[in-house]
């Protein structure tokens, strides 16, 4: 009885959103599914933003990929074999409070933990790779996943394949304390004996990458990619205001900002990245059929 | 040793009266020589470094440097690094390498400095830089936290076969009042937050990130500092034995274990 009402309503809603006097990005209908580009307002159908991978073709704006998107994104379909899926932190619920957050980032993700490890096929070669999940806890690491990405590094450096990481953290998880923080430490131990193994490293820095992530295997790659706009940077924005007292420019700490003062080699468009990958491990003398 | 809270550890090891790098290292070693600079942008103020004699030994000795006073501090940024301090401790940290001479560094920073220039020139990448050298450079390390071991910017120089901690000191991934802001949204919430956050010496020997505790004297650190520094002397001297003895492979191992086993239950 109340369908026609209900109805009306969804339509209502999308035409609310759409014209911009509503702020919610996401529009649900049983007719489709909208998403609002925050940068420019273009609405895009939700199939269609997966199709083009999570950007806006209008004004090119990068949203907030899942990570199970990226690897279907880049990687060869179903090639994919996850490792440690169901590692989680929540036998470390020592802090207050801390257990609920974690089933409540749980149940609102299809994921356990902050970054998905294994590994995967690219145009046929053998990569391992890491993913981390901004929507888990704000990407934070804690020892799991300190522990998962020192793992995958190890498995990388035993079988000798190129590794790929994909940085999203606000930095290392508080309520972990100093076992949080040294896995700074215990991930750039793990890419120095990689790196004297002669392993290949790729880092694809995506929004936002900062503070402990950042100082460790973030800026550790031999080859640092970040993606358009994402923010890059060791302390927070409002940190750095209120210790110097004064506004950062709007481009601070962005990856076109990074790669000005020569701390990212490029900045790839989320769709030319597996072109860009495809290449850049061929040119290490590695079979990659295309 | 006191039985004190953490807040009350951290006031401790805050007050402007607390020992500081400068007057530990004459104590520690002898004929010390202070070298300058990372030889690619300045020389930062924050990290001492230099060659020193240990009891008859030579070292490299890396310190993070709080002022002892308002013109110090200045100089020296309060203790806190930009790039070229990580990065001249990396400098002279190779060249330790190349002369086979042991490595200590005091830790004493409430954090990297937050700045911006700091992060024009890489505070993120220098910090990572030193994390991954400091693992595998072939002599043995040992660092020794004095007071305040604040975050990334602390564990920089942390990267050590043994570490050795101040009984007042205090080691944490941020500040309480930093803690307090994000998890209540109020900095005056600082002291309930470090009762919370297992930053004393005793909660991370506990977790196996201290080594060693350094008593200090029951009238305070600096009412008798010899008192610890006999204790500081005797552990490294034990410890670098230890180290010497050690197959160049084996002392690698080590450091790399020292780590790699924190926090490694999946």
């Amino acid at each position: 009885m109340n369908q026609p009402f209900h109805k009306r309503k969804e339509r209502l809603n999308l035409f609310q959103t759409l014209f911009g006097k509503k702020k919610n990005i996401k529009v649900t209908s049983s007719e489709m599914n909208i998403e609002m580009c925050p940068k420019c307002s273009t609405a895009i159908e939700s199939q269609t933003l997966k199709q083009q991978n999570f950007v806006c073709l209008q004004c090119n704006h990068h949203f907030p990929m899942r990570a199970y998107d990226r690897i279907d994104a880049h990687f060869d379909a179903g090639s994919f074999i996850e490792i440690y899926a169901k590692a989680n932190s929540n036998h470390l619920d020592s802090f207050p409070d801390y257990l609920n957050k974690l089933t409540k980032y749980q149940k609102q993700s299809d994921l356990n933990e902050a970054v998905v490890v294994g590994t995967a096929l690219i145009a046929n070669q053998k990569v391992a790779v890491a993913i981390m999940d901004s929507r888990f806890m704000m990407g934070s690491m804690g020892q799991i996943v300190g522990e998962k990405i020192t793992r995958i590094i190890e498995l990388a450096d035993r079988r000798h394949y190129p590794l790929i990481i994909f940085t999203a953290s606000g930095g290392a998880r508080m309520q972990e304390g100093i076992l949080s923080l040294v896995q700074m430490a215990k991930t750039s131990a793990a890419l120095e004996r990689f790196h004297q193994n002669n392993g290949l490293y790729i880092s694809i820095l995506t929004h936002p990458t900062t503070g402990g992530v950042s100082a460790s295997f973030a800026m550790l790659g031999d080859i640092i990619i970040a993606e358009p706009k994402a923010l890059i940077g060791f302390a927070g924005r409002r940190v750095i205001e209120k210790t110097l007292q004064e506004q950062l420019p709007d481009d601070f700490q962005s990856a076109e900002f990074l790669k000005a003062k020569g701390f990212v080699d490029k900045i790839v468009h989320r769709n030319a990245l597996r072109t860009f990958l495809i290449q850049v491990l061929k040119l290490h003398n590695l079979e990659v059929k295309a | 040793m006191k039985n004190l809270s953490a807040w009350e550890r951290i006031t401790i090891a805050r007050s402007q009266n607390r020992l500081k790098a400068l007057d530990l290292i004459p104590h520690l070693f002898d004929h010390f020589v202070e070298l300058h600079g990372d030889r690619l942008y300045g020389d930062d103020r924050a990290l001492v470094g230099g060659l020193a004699s240990f009891e008859g030994q030579a070292v490299t000795v890396l310190a993070q440097s709080k002022g002892r006073n308002l013109d110090e501090n200045l100089s020296c940024n309060f203790g806190m690094l930009h790039p070229e301090g990580y990065r001249k401790a990396m400098r002279l940290a190779k060249q330790a390498e190349k002369f086979k001479r042991p490595i200590i560094t005091i830790i004493d920073t409430a954090g990297a400095y937050p700045g911006k220039e700091a992060e024009e020139r890489g505070q993120a990448e220098a910090i990572a830089q030193c994390l991954k050298l400091f693992s595998q450079i072939k002599v043995p390390v040992i660092a020794l936290v004095l007071s305040e071991g604040g975050s990334g910017g602390a564990l920089a120089l942390s990267v050590a076969n043994k570490i050795y901690m101040f009984e007042n000191a205090v080691y944490s991934i941020l500040s309480p009042e930093g803690f307090a802001s994000i998890l209540w949204k109020d900095e005056t919430r600082a002291k309930e937050a470090a009762e919370l956050m297992e930053c004393t010496a005793f909660d991370l020997q506990a977790k196996g990130f201290i080594d060693r505790i350094i008593e200090e004297a029951e009238l305070g650190l600096e009412s008798d500092p010899l008192f610890s520094i006999v204790q500081i002397k005797d552990a490294i001297r034990q410890d670098l034995n230890v180290l010497h003895k050690m197959k160049l492979n084996v002392m690698l191992e080590h450091r790399y274990q020292k780590f790699r086993k924190l926090g490694s239950h999946l």
